[in-house]
């Protein structure tokens, strides 16, 4: 299929319709409402169902129901959205039920503005809901990678019966790019069996529940969670490593600010100044793996974010104490240029002016 | 090209997302050389980002007054429109750009002003991206057109011809808007005003028959595709 000219946010619906997404609940909220405008105009097409909810918390309820009714489901939303969310996503996450979210942040804290940030990264990844539960974090750089991952985050979903939240900022959702669809590879998926479709006198009744009065089985439950969370970080990681090995400074951004990074790369290359960058793809589960190549004589890692500083813990825990870990970043819905990032480098390998 | 011969009360209408603010704002630009003054007036209620009042300090250093949101807050989405704006409507010294917000239902707005347009003298021009999944063909054009006219209370006088994919555009993108906006003109007599090219496309179309406006983007940051 021939290239299309798409914002982020109609990009990923049409991706998502394509993955065979069906239904969808959201309440609208900028930079993303261009996402349930085009739901609710393509997938009644479809023979899908478009439902505006009264509320994010009722719209991420009814991902939880239709997910347990076997559904292909998603729902959107944007930082102070999906904090309202959040409570619904440990209940997912307990019940072991998969469905798609996408998160469109803008500046925060509170409602915070509505341009571009990155400060979700604690919320993302950490959760916001209660208990020991985990969810996959998908963090695309450019609309084409967001398509091609929200294309296969429903089946990742349904293999690991998990929330897959595809995290991008207002920059991804407003901004158009050139997009191609591929012909989605099929993966062999496992039966969905525990669904409540109604037992037709033949089954015993599946139930979706996250409650376990018995500390005993939910022990047992959160035993087997975790070796799910396990089996998701050894198959699941993902990220891009470029020139990291032989770099005085490696810098570590993921979406929108890695763009902004690559470009300061080219401009530092330009005067000699060898950079790496690691740019997460999955935030959870994290890529740790990607810091053993790091040249050990590096000078210093350099995390760049839209926030004041959150994926920055991460790094220092993948680093290890390896390297010293210093942090740029701009917030509130300010985006980081490549001077700030460049400026930023210098001063760690002491040649700044 | 020469100067522009366009009514000086200019209206930039298109499909969301079709390229009507990149062009504005270049045309704004290029307006300079026929006018000492120059208003664009960002009468974008739909759109959150990339609207030509966050370029207002960078176009009045060139000198053009960009008339935004009554709100100051440029990253506002609150659909506020001062008076200023019937000002530059009224002003017969004035080249005055109206950017207006994509698909009809940005088109609206205008529909306050219409009788005071009209009254004015006007040039409507739809922007139009063929590469755009909703633009593709004679008869979704046709019907955005349509319904563009119906909101606004005004009558579309020329098609641009905007068929890029950003930095990656090629000939026969432009090529491929430019034989969809020919076939409109066929089907309702409207004329095809400007061709948009970033330079280094501009450069290689020869055809004298198509007439290139050659932009630079000045809405998509050096870090952007």
């Amino acid at each position: 299929m021939a290239k299309v000219l798409m914002k982020g946010n109609e990009a990923v619906c049409e991706a998502a319709i394509r993955a065979g997404c069906r239904y969808f609940f959201g309440y609208p909220i900028t930079p993303q409402n261009e996402v349930p405008e085009y739901m609710s105009e393509k997938l009644p097409k479809v023979g899908g169902v478009f439902l505006q909810a009264e509320s994010e918390v009722a719209a991420i309820n009814m991902v939880y129901g239709a997910a347990g009714a076997g559904g292909r489901v998603m729902t959107s939303s944007s930082s102070p959205g999906m904090a309202l969310k959040q409570e619904g996503i440990s209940y997912i996450a307990g019940a072991e039920l998969p469905c798609v979210i996408v998160n469109m942040m803008r500046g925060g804290p509170g409602l915070g503005s509505i341009q571009p940030g990155q400060a979700d990264y604690f919320q993302a990844t950490r959760g916001g809901g209660n208990g020991d539960y985990r969810h996959i974090v998908y963090a695309p750089a450019s609309i084409q990678e967001m398509v091609d991952i929200l294309m296969e985050s429903f089946d990742i979903a349904d293999i690991y019966r998990i929330p897959v939240l595809v995290l991008g900022d207002g920059m991804i959702g407003q901004m158009m790019e050139a997009v191609e669809f591929k012909e989605a590879i099929p993966k062999e998926l496992p039966e969905k069996d525990w669904i409540t479709t109604g037992t037709k006198e033949k089954r015993k009744p599946n139930v979706i529940n996250s409650l376990y009065l018995e500390p005993e089985l939910l022990y047992e439950h959160n035993l087997k969670l975790e070796a799910k969370h396990r089996l998701i970080e050894e198959n699941e990681v993902r990220y891009e490593a470029t020139g990291v090995e032989d770099a005085e400074v490696v810098c570590v951004a993921y979406g929108t600010t890695a763009r902004v990074v690559k470009n300061a790369m080219e401009e530092l290359e330009k005067e000699g100044i060898k950079v790496g960058l690691i740019r997460p793809i999955t935030l959870w589960p994290f890529p740790n793996e990607a810091f053993d190549k790091i040249n050990p004589k590096a000078k210093g890692l350099l995390t760049v974010e839209m926030s004041m500083g959150q994926m920055i813990d991460d790094v220092k825990i993948a680093s290890n104490g390896r390297w010293t870990t210093d942090f740029h970043g701009k917030s509130g819905g300010l985006v980081p240029s490549p001077a700030g990032v460049i400026d930023a480098v210098k001063k760690i390998i002491g040649g700044g002016k | 090209m020469g100067d522009l011969r366009d009514n000086r009360l200019t209206i930039i209408t298109g499909h969301y997302g079709s390229g009507k603010t990149e062009f504005a704002v270049n045309y704004s630009i290029k307006s300079l050389n026929s006018y000492n003054k120059v208003v664009l007036a960002d009468l974008d209620i739909v759109n959150p980002y990339f609207r030509s009042r966050e370029k207002a300090a960078f176009l009045k250093n060139m000198g053009i007054r960009v008339i935004g949101s009554s709100m100051m807050n440029s990253s506002m989405e609150i659909p506020a429109l001062t008076a200023d704006i019937n000002g530059a409507i009224d002003d017969k010294t004035s080249k005055t750009i109206m950017d207006i917000g994509g698909d009809p239902v940005g088109a609206r707005v205008l529909a306050r002003y219409s009788n005071q347009i009209s009254m004015q003298g006007y040039d409507m021009f739809i922007v139009v991206n063929a590469n755009r999944p909703e633009t593709q063909t004679v008869e979704a054009v046709k019907r955005y057109m349509n319904n563009i006219e119906l909101s606004s209370g005004l009558k579309i006088s020329g098609l641009i011809n905007n068929t890029h994919l950003l930095r990656s555009t090629s000939i026969d993108d432009l090529l491929k808007g430019h034989e969809l906006c020919q076939k409109v003109t066929e089907d309702t007599g409207i004329p095809i005003v400007y061709e948009v090219a970033i330079r280094s496309i501009a450069d290689m179309i020869k055809d004298p028959s198509i007439k290139i406006f050659p932009i630079d983007l000045y809405m998509r940051e050096d870090w952007m595709s």
